[in-house]
Parts: structure tokens; sequence; C-alpha cells
């Protein structure tokens, strides 16, 4: 499954979907069982008509009816007008407020957890998280 | 059907690199056809793997990190829903956090076993943050230990959804 197609272009696996939807959902609409539903039913699908290695199968959703959302995807607007440009989601540790600079996230070295309750309950010596070892 | 282009994420990633001053991402790029295995039964009869790289991690489990974390997480796949959470640096979380079946599809995936159209789900799936920048590391160390992974699990077929 993909929603980044040139990547996957790039990467050139042997079957492929891609959902033109934003990135973040790469499998549907967040509590929308039938949209759900129908974009696995087409991707599986495909395990079974694709033929041909290196074949990516668009599939027919869309996100919206129009396609501003992308116009805005990597882009942040140069200058915020008043009102705007705190809604694209929850504040992140470490995200610069000025939209000039590099509005990315800070890269923590330190488990990056959802919630306080997640840091407390987790066990460090989790045997199902698996830390491979680089010899490099 | 769209009929506007999808986002070219690697043209606008290459415009943003350029804009803070830095070298050009060097996205994996595999020319030759790639490998390509039949699949040997209907799908109904299927045993299906899931590995997703939206940074999914339960209770319980140790996050991941931000800063070229390799590590993968085994998520059992009759894990109540409700336990799963995410963590990435790369994507506006809100609506995996709201449901992760937006980049983890497991509920999608158990009523597709209850209503035949799979034959059963591997009783685990593999989870990482796919905001690698060694394509080295998943090249030689991540990518083949999901794959040996995935083969002693006998999955007919797998499903990977990235992010």
């Amino acid at each position: 499954m993909s929603s980044a197609r040139s990547i996957t272009e790039s990467a050139n696996p042997p079957r492929a979907v891609y959902l033109d939807y934003p990135l973040g959902h790469t499998s549907g609409k967040p509590d929308d069982r039938n949209n759900q539903l129908d974009i696995m039913r087409a991707t599986l699908a495909a395990f079974e008509t694709i033929d041909s290695p290196g074949t990516i199968v668009d599939l027919l959703f869309e996100w919206t009816p129009d396609d501003s959302w992308k116009d805005r995807v990597m882009r942040p607007s140069p200058k915020k007008e008043p009102g705007e440009g705190q809604k694209a989601g929850p504040k992140q540790a470490g995200a610069k407020e000025d939209s000039h600079s590099d509005d990315r996230v800070a890269r923590f070295d330190t488990p990056q957890y959802q919630t306080e309750d997640d840091a407390s309950s987790a066990d460090p010596n989790c045997p199902t998280c698996v830390f491979l070892t680089d010899n490099r | 059907m769209s009929t506007r282009a999808p986002v070219d994420y690697i043209q606008r990633t290459r415009e943003q690199y350029d804009a803070l001053g830095y070298p050009a991402y060097e996205w994996v790029h595999n020319e030759s056809p790639p490998p390509f295995a039949e699949l040997e039964k209907p799908l109904k009869q299927c045993k299906v793997g899931l590995i997703a790289s939206g940074g999914i991690y339960t209770r319980g489990q140790i996050a991941f990190h931000y800063k070229d974390d390799f590590s993968y997480r085994e998520i059992p796949t009759d894990i109540e829903t409700s336990a799963l959470r995410a963590t990435h640096f790369a994507y506006d979380l809100t609506d995996a956090r709201r449901d992760p079946n937006v980049v983890f599809p497991i509920d999608t995936l158990r009523q597709c076993v209850t209503d035949g159209l799979i034959g059963s789900l591997a009783d685990v799936a593999y989870t990482f943050m796919g905001g690698i920048y060694s394509v080295r590391k998943v090249e030689t160390l991540l990518a083949p230990a999901l794959a040996e992974r995935v083969v002693k699990d006998e999955v007919d077929v797998v499903l990977l959804v990235p992010v």
C-alpha cells in the first residue's frame, strides 16, 4: 500500500496499490470502517490481479472532492494569517513555531511516547521489542 | 477517480532541503524488475502477514525514538485496538492516534478474515518507525530481519503498509 506514488515508483516493489490520500492514512480514513474495508478489498484483490512485476494499481478513492490539501503538503505558508496555522495537529515536542525555517520535528534519540502512562508502563526488558545490532 | 497529479514527495523534499541548505536526499532507486512470486493459492486460503512503518507500538512496549531507530516491534494480531499507540516525527499523528487502522489496518484485516476474504492472519505483525535515514541499515539489517521473520511465520503473502 502506498500514499506516495513517486517514492514507490523509485523503490519499485513487486506489487503496489496507490491511494491518493495525505500521508498518515495509508489504509484509510479514521473511524470510517466502510472506507477502510473498501480500500482493503481493493488492495487484497491486487495480490491476485497483478501479473507483472513492478505494477502499481491506482485505487479509486479521493480524500476530498477537491485536491486542495495537496497544496499544503511540505509547503508551510510563508506568512501565517490570524487564526490559521495552529490547527495542523498536536504540537509536537521540538516543533518550531516559525514556519519560515525548518518546520520539521526535532530528532530525539530517546523513546517518544504517546502518553505519560505509556512511558511509565513500558517494560525496560520488553521481550517483543527487537533491537538489531549494527556491527559497522 | 482523481485526475489530478499525485503529490510528488521526492520533488517536494528536494525543494525543502534546498531551502534549508541541505544536500539532496538520496531516495532508494531500484531499476531492475523486482523479484516476483506468483500467488500459489486463492487469497481466501492465504495466511497474511502485516508489516507497517507508521511507528505503531503497544502500551507496555518501548516507544520508537526519532534518530534513525531501526528497531522493530512484535504486535500480536489479536491485540486490543485500544492498546495501540503511534509515534513518528514525519507525519501528523492525530488520525493514527484516534484510529490506528489508518496506518495499521488490524481491525480491517480481522474483518477480512471473518468475511472469508483471506484465510487467516499471522499470529504476529511487525512494526517500525519509517523515518530511518540510513538506507544501509534498512537494506542490510532491518529488511532482512523482517523477511526472515515472515518466512518463519509461514505466511503466503505480506501486506506492507508504509507511511
